[in-house]
């Protein structure tokens, strides 16, 4: 079931480090929501934030609130490792399991959440998530092969038929194409357009005519200055935001004046 | 991969005039010095382990036929003699090994993976510390301390599992059992093992145990999902050469324990099978030149084995890795 995210006065650290501060936004269910912004400015510190993989990071903690329909993220009796299995992500680059066959790594996630599964229900999840990432007609003669034998966009669709495979609420991107070339990228962006029916995708990208082609909200992240904690500029549907946007720094940025 | 490799990039060509400036010339020596000395330093390693083992042969060999008295009671040719000592030395490392290995890897993970850094790095400290201890400190230990506090064990042992051919008994009453040997040997070869299982699972991809992590994994199946398939060869190679010391280690076993060549799975009595390495230090000093011999010749059995089991540990990780690639 997708779901919508509030976020309410989000400050997020690493340490004493402030590295993001004071976010309000909505995160539409089944709807696309990019954030552009320049490097360094907290874009991706936030969108891991979102279902708690920034606490990889020894040290790392927030203040505020996200909360997915109703229930918050952090509260203290929600287990990180439960909102992860709800929330799934996809990275910049390409990660299957380099030890596991195609058909394994689609099945990653639900081998963790239900030990035992009958055969058949497992062809029917690998079937039905490798036909939603666009992959099955690619790889169905092959699902015993490893996942690291396909191309890098391949692998990229690999793992998004792995983070959809469990129905997660939420999908997070983190620059799911920066490390593809442009065939795979519109590969990739068609897919995001076809999942947005049933998810609710959050991506963060460096592009911003891809966060025009695949979003209908944008978010645009600054920071004043190095060493200054990153913020939200401003948060409007994607039409406002390149046509028409509220802050001139988005402007600057949007039409190339910097970043 | 290599397969998107240029034919310019390959150094087949004449290489450029050497018309180049002083500074870059004088780079080109140094790189030049430093090819040599590796090579060098390779070749050395080769002449070293050829000069062994051709020491091995020659003094060995003559061992292989002599007088069947030689030998000593029972045993009528040089097969029906080291069969036994080949036996001791596999059997008591092996059993170092089931005593070394789950511990080792649990604390390679504990130090990589679970303890905060501010007591990971004592923790390593420690166990790296364990492998600067003598060998002959360790014998002692074994043969007096360890054996004292085993005795209630193997007793119990004994009286209470004697249907487990290992336990049998009866159980010895000084405790210098090969029991005693091998959990000694265990602790000798944990540090090598630890060392290098630790450095193998620190340095998994990030990218690997994200995925991994992202996918709602605990911290048990981020190290089942993402750090053990990677770490594996890493691992056996590490294991290989703890076992490769076990085999090879003599005075922890000659010190807790004397006994003859023989065959026997009962790892609590009062006589326990023999290892290659120790009879060679029991008996070479008051050998006759013909005992000499047949001790050498049990020496080179020890050299090929142990060569033979990191060949096939080789291969085991040459094979692994080849169907990662695949």
């Amino acid at each position: 079931m997708a779901k919508s995210i509030d976020i309410t006065d989000l400050d997020i650290y690493y340490g004493d480090f402030k590295a993001v501060e004071g976010v309000n936004m909505t995160i539409k269910a089944k709807a696309v929501t990019a954030f552009i912004g320049p490097s360094g400015c907290g874009k991706s510190t936030f969108l891991r934030s979102l279902n708690r993989m920034h606490e990889v990071i020894p040290g790392a903690r927030v203040e505020g609130k996200v909360t997915v329909d109703g229930q918050s993220l952090y509260d203290s009796a929600i287990d990180p490792v439960e909102v992860r299995r709800r929330i799934g992500m996809v990275f910049q680059r390409p990660n299957p399991f380099p030890t596991m066959s195609i058909y394994e790594n689609v099945l990653a996630g639900n081998r963790l959440n239900a030990k035992r599964m009958p055969k058949a229900t497992a062809d029917t999840i690998v079937e039905k998530s490798l036909r939603g990432a666009n992959l099955w007609n690619e790889v169905k003669d092959r699902l015993g092969k490893p996942g690291m034998g396909l191309s890098g966009g391949q692998q990229q669709r690999l793992c998004i038929a792995r983070a959809i495979a469990v129905e997660p609420e939420v999908l997070l991107m983190d620059e799911p194409c920066s490390a593809l070339d442009p065939i795979s990228t519109a590969a990739i962006e068609d897919l995001i357009h076809e999942l947005k029916s049933d998810y609710t995708i959050v991506i963060v990208t460096h592009n911003m005519q891809q966060a025009a082609r695949v979003s209908d909200d944008t978010g645009f992240f600054n920071l004043k200055a190095a060493g200054q904690p990153g913020h939200l500029v401003e948060f409007n549907p994607t039409k406002t935001m390149f046509t028409t946007p509220d802050n001139p720094d988005t402007e600057a940025y949007i039409s190339g004046r910097f970043g | 991969m290599s397969l998107t490799a240029s034919p310019e990039q390959t150094p087949t060509g004449p290489p450029e005039s050497d018309s180049g400036s002083p500074a870059r010339r004088s780079a080109r020596l140094g790189d030049r010095i430093f090819a040599g000395a590796a090579l060098g330093a390779g070749l050395l390693i080769m002449v070293v382990l050829a000069g062994v083992f051709i020491f091995l042969l020659i003094q060995g060999v003559p061992g292989l036929s002599v007088d069947p008295s030689t030998y000593g009671q029972g045993f009528d040719n040089f097969w029906s003699y080291v069969a036994p000592l080949l036996f001791g030395t596999i059997f008591i490392s092996i059993l170092a090994l089931i005593v070394a290995v789950p511990f080792a890897l649990a604390v390679a993970l504990f130090i990589s993976h679970y303890a905060p850094r501010r007591l990971a790095t004592p923790v390593a400290y420690v166990i790296d510390l364990l492998a600067a201890v003598p060998s002959v400190v360790y014998g002692l230990w074994g043969g007096r301390a360890l054996a004292q506090a085993l005795k209630p064990v193997i007793n119990w042992l004994g009286d209470y599992l004697n249907w487990i051919p290992l336990f049998k008994g009866p159980a010895s009453p000084n405790g210098q059992t090969a029991l005693t040997a091998a959990l000694v040997l265990g602790v000798m070869i944990l540090p090598i093992i630890t060392a290098i299982s630790r450095e193998v699972f620190a340095q998994t991809p990030r990218l690997n145990e994200e995925a991994a992590i992202g996918l709602g994994a605990t911290r048990w199946e981020v190290i089942r999902l993402a750090v053990l398939p990677y770490a594996k060869s890493g691992v056996i190679a590490g294991i290989m050469l703890g076992l490769g010391r076990a085999l090879g280690e003599t005075m922890a076993v000659t010190m807790v324990y004397s006994s003859s060549p023989k065959f026997t799975l009962n790892i609590i009595g009062d006589t326990s099978p023999q290892t290659i390495a120790a009879n060679i230090a029991n008996n070479y000093s008051e050998a006759t030149p013909d005992k000499q011999h047949v001790l050498i010749a049990a020496g080179l059995v020890l050299f090929a084995f142990t060569f033979a089991v990191n060949f096939i540990a080789r291969w085991a990780i040459g094979r692994g890795e080849r169907n990662l690639a695949r």
